[in-house]
């Protein structure tokens, strides 16, 4: 059988007694894009922070890979965006030592940095068009230049999975096309995505499922039709269907929901 | 003639430990500042002075017993710090007093112990350094620049950013054990070089010199261990000249006065690169208006 990236059966999460993920069932297969979606406050972000193990469930249980996040070892097949960039308390760190730590679960402790590190943070930093800023201080950036940092790093480790935890949140149109354009490459690489989004914008062309959260539960999943466990199935053919009516259908759901 | 001889071994003792000290409080110290634990050395500073007085209550070597307890005390304080509860801030104060007054009471019990010694630990010493504490203070060093080399990339996303690094699998617990335990050796080494209570100063204040003038964390570090030896050796110099110069203040004061030197520096730096990042995004402009 082939693996999942994500299977949580029954997620719940509960900050000092007040639930916020009441109950979820979300299994993410290999080769899907997944958009997460909701109202702020929905818990979609407390979602994949608890797909990750960054926020232990309080009931269910979730797996990376076949394995609970906390005995899980090939963290390198996951590359995770978070909302923002961490500057720390102050000690400058340039564009490439950022985008190059993402390389840290590929690395092994006494190892120096290979000629293939070297190059999987070259083009990491051409992906996200900021090799002319790499010996710059992450500090000095604007937003959507940390951001796309942040993407940068994620793509340096090479992973077959990515996290993204609202890459789109305070970012200018172009660094929203950029990233759109990254995503679709990776996408017709066969890469996995999960994304928290508050607006898909010029990403809704290449998600193929769109999951709604809202008060903790999954109030729409919309998943492409088809029978139960074919993502199990190996060689299989990955059906983009919104790919041709990208509005509409089975995402109209979150459209409509409330901020 | 023998006098001279002993004055020169007792110069050359206390240049090895300002030395190290000069190379390893900063080295660490950029990881703590990059985490935002400043204040950790003095932490574990107050803590060591209650292992130095148990030291003179056994009889057992200071440097030793301020190795132990300080490592404890550094345990203690990122266990409390991870559970990162409100009361967590009173605990460490406690803890902090604790020490202080531990170690001036166990310090009064203890049969060698005098005001004489404790000042010398508490403000640092460094003309009485002996062969025994150099080669302690060797080992110490030699440890932290290890940690600092193998563990440095790890850390250095810990640092950065805990989160990141436990979304990589990194062994988030370890490593922050590592880095207090880290900085605990490191204040045992500067203890007799500028004393307990101005440890945290070589810790935090070449770091802080060093990135007015860097861009990336690697140079901050090196250039941040440069300023460490300079104003290490420096002070150690500078009471040389006179017996009324206390080294360990005068290590720190010329630190802060390369800090305020570097502050001014900084700016013109900073003012430089900001003209020179917006003369290199025009023409990408263009180019790109231009596609």
């Amino acid at each position: 059988m082939s693996e999942t990236a994500f299977a949580m059966t029954d997620g719940r999460v509960s900050f000092d007694g007040k639930p916020v993920l009441r109950g979820i069932d979300l299994t993410v297969c290999p080769g899907e894009v997944v958009a997460l979606l909701g109202a702020n406050g929905s818990g979609k972000s407390t979602l994949v922070r608890t797909l990750l193990g960054l926020t232990p469930l309080t009931g269910g249980r979730t797996l990376v890979y076949g394995t609970p996040p906390a005995r899980f070892r090939d963290w390198w097949r996951i590359g995770y965006v978070p909302q923002r960039l961490q500057v720390g308390g102050g000690v400058p760190a340039t564009v490439r030592e950022v985008v190059a730590s993402g390389r840290i679960a590929r690395q092994s402790r006494l190892r120096r940095t290979s000629a293939a590190d070297k190059a999987a943070v070259a083009s990491a930093l051409e992906a996200v068009r900021l090799a002319d800023r790499a010996g710059d201080p992450v500090q000095s950036l604007s937003g959507g230049q940390q951001q796309r940092v942040l993407i940068a790093r994620a793509l340096a480790g090479e992973p077959d999975t990515y996290v993204m935890d609202e890459p789109t949140a305070g970012v200018d149109a172009e660094t929203q096309q950029l990233l759109a354009d990254t995503l679709a490459g990776l996408v017709e690489a066969g890469k996995t995505v999960v994304l928290v989004a508050h607006e898909l914008g010029p990403l809704e062309p290449i998600i193929t499922r769109g999951v709604v959260i809202r008060e903790g539960r999954i109030a729409h999943d919309g998943r492409p039709p088809r029978p139960e466990g074919d993502c199990a199935r190996p060689g299989h053919e990955h059906q983009h269907p919104h790919a041709e009516e990208p509005v509409g259908g089975p995402l109209t759901g979150w459209q409509g929901e409330p901020r | 003639m023998i006098f001279e001889l002993l004055q020169e071994q007792l110069f050359q003792l206390a240049l090895v430990a300002a030395l190290l000290v000069g190379l390893c409080a900063p080295a660490v110290g950029t990881f703590i500042v990059q985490r935002r634990l400043s204040l950790l050395g003095d932490g574990i500073g107050h803590v060591a002075l209650t292992g130095v007085a148990l030291g003179f209550l056994t009889g057992t070597a200071p440097v030793l017993t301020a190795v132990i307890v300080s490592i404890a005390g550094a345990v203690a304080i990122e266990l409390v710090r991870a559970r990162g509860r409100t009361s967590g801030d009173v605990a460490l104060a406690l803890l902090f007093y604790g020490g202080i007054a531990g170690g001036v009471m166990l310090m009064g019990i203890a049969p060698g112990g005098s005001t004489a010694k404790l000042n010398s630990y508490l403000f640092g010493a460094i003309a009485s350094v002996t062969v025994e504490d150099i080669w302690i203070i060797g080992a110490l060093a030699a440890a932290v620049i290890a940690v600092v080399l193998i563990f440095g990339r790890e850390l250095f996303v810990l640092c950065q950013d805990e989160e990141m690094a436990k979304a990589s699998g990194l062994p988030v617990r370890f490593l922050s054990l590592l880095i207090a335990v880290t900085a605990a050796l490191t204040v045992v080494i500067a203890m007799r070089v500028v004393g307990l209570l101005l440890v945290s100063a070589l810790m935090v204040i070449p770091v802080a010199t060093s990135q007015q003038l860097t861009r990336g964390f690697r140079t901050t570090m090196g250039l941040a261990m440069l300023f460490g030896v300079l104003a290490s050796v420096g002070g150690l110099l500078a009471s040389t000249y006179s017996a009324k110069v206390p080294p360990g203040a005068a290590i720190v004061l010329l630190a802060l006065a390369g800090f305020v030197l570097a502050l001014g520096v900084g700016k013109f730096v900073r003012r430089g690169r900001t003209q020179e990042s917006t003369l290199s995004e025009r023409p990408q402009l263009r180019v790109e208006e231009i596609a």
